[in-house]
């Protein structure tokens, strides 16, 4: 299978279950961004690089991750509105084994 | 006052390559930019990130195509006004532009292009009610003259390498210094980390986590903050409140210049990326257009027909046609001449 199902709450509180492919290298930022769930310029405004706080994220669900690298938390370590659940968005590539992860995009500082 | 045909908004790789399709044309330019340095963000943020789809690059260092962005452009003399912000564009009876930064610096041009990429970089701000209100009134988000806390009552927050350098800094000129993140580990370069500790250890510095600074207190000046952590809440008596969360990208002024916004970017007309203001372009990262793509090859593509434009308006009624530079080689404003090397024909003689 090419998809995986997402569950995502906009910073809106609207939730939406889309479809996610997970052989396009596509990071959670990056779809969340191709969905348009959150206005462009308000997400993913550094590019993906862990250099803007933009696409910080919650997960609510208890999938497994990948591990933070050094610049993501940097990163968290300096944005706003951040709590244990966060992520960012751009340092999540999509694959298979996070089918049915739920999160919700944090509020734009 | 700087007098210019293009005045270039943001010194990054778009607005660096106008300077050099200008130059074809015979226009000169001056670039404005709120970094102290040419390059935008692939000289702060990311320098020593590869780019790799610069065409005919399979791979290069955003440091190094800044070089060499700069080295194609030096025969057309590009001026500068680095370390400061444009924040206000008036547009005179006869269509001349005049664009102030924040230190006053005025600039005129028939032309403006704005490059401004992602805006300027902001710091981060806390959430925290009257902030403004204290804003220079001893909180600052950025140290300008570190001899002011000298001696000084000093909260400094944040987890980073900034707030981490500063503490070292000003703990050395004797400032008495809180140190409140709201993590219990710092991340920064080793060597800063060891040497908060050891400062810490001295008693020289004082540490507060996991914590928060959550209000603010004072009359016409700052005079405490309230910081909350796991003990509760605390205040402290200070002279100044320094918060370092890093910058962020913001449209800034540009976004109150009556220019077309949408999705946080400025509209343009695809035929030669001009806005709603005649005069006034917009290229590379900042405009958005149906089909739009932030590309830095796409920001180079824009760059070139935005100047056809701009030759139209400063010349008006001038004849030109597009010419090769293989072709007819480079004429630079500094005298120098470029050119392909002629072959070398014989006959033969028998």
């Amino acid at each position: 299978m090419s998809d995986v199902k997402l569950k995502i709450t906009d910073r809106d509180g609207n939730i939406h279950n889309i479809k996610a492919p997970v052989d396009m290298s596509m990071n959670l930022m990056e779809i969340i961004r191709s969905y348009e769930l959150a206005p462009e310029g308000t997400i993913g405004v550094c590019g993906g690089m862990a250099m803007c706080a933009s696409c910080q994220c919650y997960i609510t669900s208890n999938h497994k991750l990948p591990l933070m690298e050094d610049e993501e938390e940097a990163m968290l370590s300096e944005a706003l509105n951040v709590t244990e659940k966060s992520r960012l968005g751009c340092q999540i590539i999509i694959t298979k084994d996070l089918e049915g992860l739920e999160c919700e995009i944090a509020p734009e500082e | 006052m700087i007098k210019t045909d293009i005045l270039i908004i943001g010194a990054g790789p778009t607005g660096l390559f106008t300077v050099f399709e200008a130059g074809l044309l015979k226009l000169r330019c001056h670039l404005i930019d709120a970094l102290p340095q040419p390059g935008g963000q692939c000289s702060e943020i990311y320098p020593k990130k590869p780019i790799y789809d610069i065409p005919a690059y399979p791979e290069i260092l955003a440091g190094d195509l800044t070089k060499k962005l700069l080295e194609q452009i030096k025969q057309f003399e590009p001026s500068y006004t680095l370390g400061e912000r444009a924040e206000e564009i008036i547009k005179d009876k006869e269509g001349m532009f005049t664009v102030t930064t924040n230190k006053g610096t005025k600039h005129q041009a028939p032309v403006v292009a704005i490059a401004g990429g992602l805006g300027s970089f902001e710091p981060r701000k806390p959430q925290l009610d009257n902030l403004a209100k204290y804003e220079e009134k001893g909180v600052e988000y950025i140290i300008k003259d570190p001899e002011i806390y000298r001696n000084k009552k000093v909260v400094i927050a944040g987890g980073g390498d900034s707030a981490l350098d500063w503490s070292i800094f000003l703990a050395n000129i004797n400032a008495d210094v809180h140190l409140v993140h709201r993590r219990n580990e710092f991340r920064g370069a080793l060597d800063s980390v060891e040497k908060v500790k050891e400062l810490k250890n001295q008693n020289k510095i004082n540490i507060i986590t996991p914590a928060e600074v959550i209000e603010l207190k004072g009359n016409k000046k700052l005079n405490s903050v309230v910081v909350s952590h796991n003990e509760g809440k605390k205040e402290i008596k200070v002279d100044h409140f320094i918060p370092l969360f890093g910058l962020s990208p913001k449209l800034g002024p540009i976004a109150n210049w009556g220019l077309d916004i949408e999705k946080n970017a400025i509209k343009v007309d695809t035929y030669d990326y001009q806005t709603n203001i005649p005069g006034i372009f917009a290229i590379g990262d900042i405009n958005t257009y149906p089909g739009k793509l932030k590309l830095i090859l796409c920001g180079f593509h824009e760059a070139t027909l935005m100047c056809q434009s701009a030759y139209k308006i400063i010349n008006p009624g001038k004849k030109y046609i597009l010419k090769y530079t293989t072709v007819s080689g480079i004429d630079g404003f500094d005298g120098s001449r470029k050119e392909a090397p002629k072959s070398v024909v014989q006959a033969i003689n028998e």
